[in-house]
């Protein structure tokens, strides 16, 4: 545990560090108001991360929450101009994000298929899937009505809804993930698989239940997302899914399972968060984003490994293949 | 003997008469692949008046060839239990170090060393993460997936290189001897190639071996890191290859290049009965994947179905072809 404390530490200080060197050439960077525009903007990546991290906690990995963040946007953008009411719309996005991360789970809780491989496959199913039932057409602004655009960007308390919501999840999968047994059991299951069967956790199960998590949060993301940009088609997010996985290694998710921490995650998706925002003003391309997500990605997954290596006096040298 | 006793402690059953070679052979992947080509091969030629000509069909071979080439190296890669998913960035990043290489005035023989040099750096640069320092190959190539491609972007954003030197239009445009093109000439020698590294040298069965148990396998003597480091050495330059013959192909370089095809590589490696778990493959049904992917994407592009329904039939495919016969023999 003070290895993980630690780690959060370290990344809290990375991050304002970054800040702080972005601030001292241009102040106006840190004004409380644009640092919550930056959350804001992140609010989508740490939505997805926390699905992800949980996915990575039990061992798996989710390479389509993307393709499903694109289509339940789709879906909601079709919905509201079908003229269903923006509640419904909410719940329906969820239900269906939950249901293609069933479609995930499923395959590997039953099937026993490696998640990379089935989510690979549900990836492009996934967004192929748009183009089927918009024939690539897009959703434009004037599309859509007035209170389903509106709603991301309403003020409340002096945050947006779409910040209200990133916090309501990190606070909710905090809880779920530290204080109640289907929260301790995606820990178990990837932390010692054959020993969370032996204490009466069903790991198939375990990992069909992160899946559809992690599709409902993509769901809800893809709702907020088409929304806020008040535009939908086929290739919105497109790569997301890079990020929001390095996102979750930044943050300390050991890709192995079993370790790893909601604040950790979200402090891992701030880092790019801040990343992103900071390089237009710096007057970086955005095209440097790619491959600074990736260094990262190749760094933190290092990192991680030369953490968690055993300390201590080697007695019997390992032979193990490396 | 009673039921019991024929099982061992995996569970599996062992059976009291092994079956005969013929047998085996009948009941293989491959053979079920090659009736699959071949009924894909009849469909299409109802299904479409154009497709039995010879210049269609050769036109056809580009569809999997390119692709192809990297699932020889990606099988041997997934066999030995890794696997790669940043050789499409790898593309991109080595079209991008040609284009430089072109405007700085290269030739052709140049071009085409700083393709292969390029796509090795790269195998290099993962291999060293995953053998190296011992990382999972999953996420590091994910990491260098981002970073290659990335790359690309900084150096050409939104731009993109032309004007490639006369005489480069051959690695993808030009024929070897009536209809059939380099690239399937080139196809055709690298699958001797690696189906004699994989199944006729020692190196072939360390990768096996690897595959199966890597702990066995360093108890063995094999020297586990050495085996994985130049499978990723020669994923990148399978990458590299095929990066020349794309462009060439192309006449062009856009950061966007090739995007998706690792999806398509290892569909194709999967579909050719490499256990994507590790231990067991071959190449020739690696060779018969991509023949029937090949024929399967131009049959749907005589009926004019767009490439993102392909996709979604790549995808189901993919999970199909591990699903059912899990789903037969109850899992």
């Amino acid at each position: 545990m003070s290895i993980l404390k630690h780690r959060e530490a370290l990344l809290a200080l990375a991050i304002l560090l970054l800040v702080g060197v972005v601030a001292a050439r241009f102040p106006a960077f840190v004004r409380p108001g644009n640092l919550a525009n930056v959350f804001n903007d992140t609010s989508p990546l740490i939505l997805l991360a926390i699905g992800q991290m949980i996915v990575i906690l039990t061992k798996c990995i989710d390479l389509s929450m993307a393709a499903t963040l694109a289509l339940c946007g789709m879906v909601a953008a079709l919905l509201n101009g079908a003229g269903v009411p923006l509640p419904l719309i909410l719940v329906l996005v969820v239900v269906l994000g939950g249901l293609l991360g069933a479609v995930n789970g499923l395959l590997v809780w039953k099937l026993g298929i490696p998640s990379i491989v089935v989510t690979l496959g549900t990836m492009t199913i996934y967004r192929g899937t748009i183009f089927l039932i918009t024939d690539g057409a897009w959703v434009n602004a004037h599309q859509m009505t007035d209170d389903f655009k509106a709603l991301p960007r309403a003020v409340i308390a002096g945050l947006p809804v779409m910040s209200w919501v990133a916090l309501a999840a990190i606070a909710l999968f905090t809880v779920l993930l530290t204080r109640t047994p289907l929260g301790r059991s995606f820990y178990a299951v990837g932390g010692n698989p054959h020993a969370a069967v032996y204490t009466g956790i069903s790991v198939g199960r375990t990992q069909f239940l992160a899946f559809v998590i992690a599709g409902a949060l993509a769901g809800l993301t893809g709702y907020l997302w088409v929304a806020r940009y008040a535009v939908a088609y086929v290739d919105i997010a497109s790569g997301f899914e890079l990020s929001v996985v390095a996102a979750c290694v930044i943050g300390g998710v050991a890709i192995a399972g079993g370790a790893g921490s909601v604040i950790g995650t979200v402090m891992g998706a701030l880092f790019l968060g801040v990343i992103n925002n900071a390089l237009p003003v710096v007057g970086i391309s955005p095209f440097w984003q790619l491959a600074i997500s990736g260094s990262a990605i190749v760094l933190a997954v290092a990192f991680n490994s030369a953490q968690n290596r055993p300390a201590g006096r080697i007695i019997l040298k390992s032979v193990e293949p490396r | 003997m009673t039921e019991a006793a024929k099982t061992v402690a995996t569970g599996r059953a062992i059976p009291d008469r092994l079956q005969s070679r013929t047998t085996r052979a009948l009941h293989s992947w491959e053979t079920i692949l090659l009736v699959v080509a071949v009924l894909v091969f009849v469909i299409n030629s109802f299904a479409s008046p154009y497709f039995l000509n010879a210049w269609n069909l050769s036109d056809a071979t580009f569809n999997f060839t390119e692709k192809a080439m990297i699932a020889f190296a990606m099988a041997m890669l997934i066999i030995a239990g890794e696997i790669d998913l940043s050789v499409a960035s790898i593309i991109a990043l080595v079209s991008t170090a040609m284009g430089l290489a072109m405007q700085a005035g290269a030739g052709v023989p140049v071009l085409v060393g700083v393709g292969l040099a390029t796509g090795l750096f790269c195998g290099a640069v993962n291999g060293l993460l995953v053998a190296g320092m011992g990382l999972p190959s999953i996420v590091v190539t994910i990491g260098t997936m981002s970073l290659f491609r990335g790359i690309s972007y900084i150096v050409l954003g939104d731009k993109a290189f032309t004007g490639y030197p006369d005489g480069f239009d051959f690695f993808g445009q030009g024929y070897v001897w009536w209809v059939f093109s380099f690239e399937l000439a080139l196809f055709a020698v690298l699958a001797l190639v690696f189906w004699t590294l994989l199944h006729r040298t020692n190196f072939g069965r360390a990768v096996y071996a690897i595959g199966n148990n890597a702990t066995a396998a360093q108890f063995s003597g094999i020297r586990v890191a050495r085996v994985r480091f130049t499978l990723f050495l020669l994923t990148g330059l399978t990458s590299g290859i095929a990066a020349i013959c794309l462009t060439s192909r192309l006449g062009s370089t856009r950061p966007s290049i090739a995007t998706g095809f690792e999806l398509e590589v290892v569909t194709m490696v999967v579909l050719g009965g490499v256990s994507i778990l590790g231990g067991s493959g071959t190449i020739p049904g690696v060779v018969l994947a991509a023949l029937i992917m090949g024929m399967v994407t131009f049959g749907f592009g005589l009926l004019n179905v767009p490439g993102i329904v392909m996709s979604i039939f790549l995808g189901l495919l993919l999970i199909g072809v591990i699903a059912v016969p899990r789903l037969i023999r109850g899992r």
